[in-house]
């Protein structure tokens, strides 16, 4: 995304698995294979759920045949928690779904590809609280196989969700530590001072 | 350590106000410690009387607060220092609580006593545990009050103190039993009166622990004090 961007300068290192992800032998595609993304506003494809989901594997030729990109297609919809919603409707579109719905969906289509990570940008800011409580539940049983980045506003959902929690200020790091330590004993007092609600 | 400067004023005020009602809660069971030590010592059963009649509203102070903590963990999910406080609060109020009850005890078996004026000898050892644990739950709601982690520490160090005097009034008691049977109905309520005495201070050293995890954030109960001076107070 940054490649296409003329004015964009990236500062430091970002690596995966210790290669740095903005080298010039990276390859994106292959790239996107082992990060799933999960953003802010549900953004199904214009598609069938089927292929919404079927996507990247197709993508990435992970499936010789129909059978199984069938199996692929149910594995990722159940581990999202979302097949037994929609098993009758798979080839209805996935713009059609609830918006937590959607956001599953979406989740199911990052984790076809079976993503080494898979970043979440605010997963549940625009859904309501049962839908929140869902996907909440989700990343919980996902933590088991993923390693799961989430950026979300809500300090709440940061202490429900995360072992690790990292808190950034302007664009730095203040701090990274093991959630249970940053909100009861943070070290940092920029820390303190954003999640007990005495800064904007 | 900070409780206000919340972008929600209400927030530093809701926090602001649970403290303050824990350091008026603070104040009359000390007063109420006091008037019972009082009473014992002078042999003032009027005093005596009347503390053991006031702990209702210290009970009723800990409910209040209680509910108060409740609202804000419930409304304001609070974190860091301000979860800290909540907590630490919550478990202060239960000792303060506690040290009312031993008063209200120690009122009710000096209403007893004060009509007995054979009972003499022990009160001046009665005395020295009496003013030590007084002392002591004033400097730990001194400490709270200052938020004083070293004050705090100085109140923790004091538990083998009370230790060590509670024994030795205890042996005393013991030899004024046996010199005398007849003693003993009197000399027991005595001996409970120096337990009670010996209970304000172990919950005194409490709080003193609860005021240092509400600064500090570290847990140092069940540790010994070399320890916790080693490990969370290196400049000492």
């Amino acid at each position: 995304m940054n490649d296409t961007i003329p004015i964009c300068r990236v500062k430091g290192e970002h690596t995966l698995d210790g290669e740095d992800i903005y080298s010039d032998e990276q390859d994106p595609v292959l790239l996107r294979a082992r990060v799933g993304m999960v953003f802010q506003k549900p953004n199904p494809f214009p598609k069938s759920i089927y292929d919404n989901v079927a996507y990247g594997a197709r993508l990435h030729g992970l499936t010789t045949n129909k059978s199984e990109l069938n199996d692929l297609v149910e594995a990722s919809l159940i581990k999202a928690g979302l097949f037994k919603e929609v098993k009758d409707d798979l080839l209805k579109p996935g713009t059609g779904l609830s918006g937590g719905q959607q956001q599953r969906l979406c989740i199911a289509r990052a984790i076809a590809v079976d993503p080494e990570v898979i970043l979440m940008d605010e997963p549940t800011s625009a859904l309501d609280p049962i839908a929140t409580a869902t996907i909440e539940e989700l990343m919980d049983e996902l933590k088991e196989n993923y390693t799961i980045a989430i950026v979300t506003h809500s300090m709440q959902q940061a202490a429900r969700v995360s072992q690790r929690t990292a808190y950034f200020h302007m664009g730095k790091l203040v701090e990274v530590n093991d959630t249970s330590k940053v909100f009861t004993n943070p070290e940092h007092q920029l820390t303190e001072n954003y999640i007990t609600g005495r800064f904007g | 350590m900070q409780l206000g400067n919340h972008i929600s004023q209400r927030y530093s005020q809701s926090l602001e106000a649970i403290r303050s009602q824990v350091l008026k809660m603070g104040g009359l069971v000390e007063s109420q410690a006091e008037n019972a030590l009082t009473a014992l010592l002078e042999r003032n059963e009027e005093l005596a009387t009347q503390v053991a009649s006031l702990d209702y509203t210290i009970n009723k102070m800990e409910v209040d607060i209680d509910d108060e903590c409740v609202q804000v963990i419930a409304r304001r999910q609070p974190t860091a220092g301000d979860l800290r406080l909540v907590i630490a609060v919550v478990k202060v109020i239960t000792d303060l609580e506690r040290i009312g009850d031993e008063a209200e005890k120690i009122g009710i078996y000096s209403i007893k006593l004060a009509r007995k004026q054979t009972i003499t000898g022990m009160h001046s050892e009665l005395s020295h545990l009496g003013h030590l644990v007084i002392k002591m739950l004033h400097d730990a709601l001194d400490s709270f009050a200052r938020m004083d982690t070293d004050l705090a520490l100085q109140i923790v160090g004091m538990s083998e103190e009370v230790n060590k005097e509670f024994n030795s009034l205890s042996r005393l008691l013991i030899t004024h039993m046996m010199e005398d049977p007849r003693n003993i109905k009197d000399v027991l309520k005595v001996t409970w009166c120096a337990r009670s005495l010996a209970r304000i201070g172990d919950h005194s050293v409490n709080i003193g622990e609860y005021v240092i995890f509400l600064v500090k954030g570290k847990d140092i109960r069940h540790t010994k004090i070399d320890d916790v001076i080693a490990n969370h107070f290196p400049d000492r």
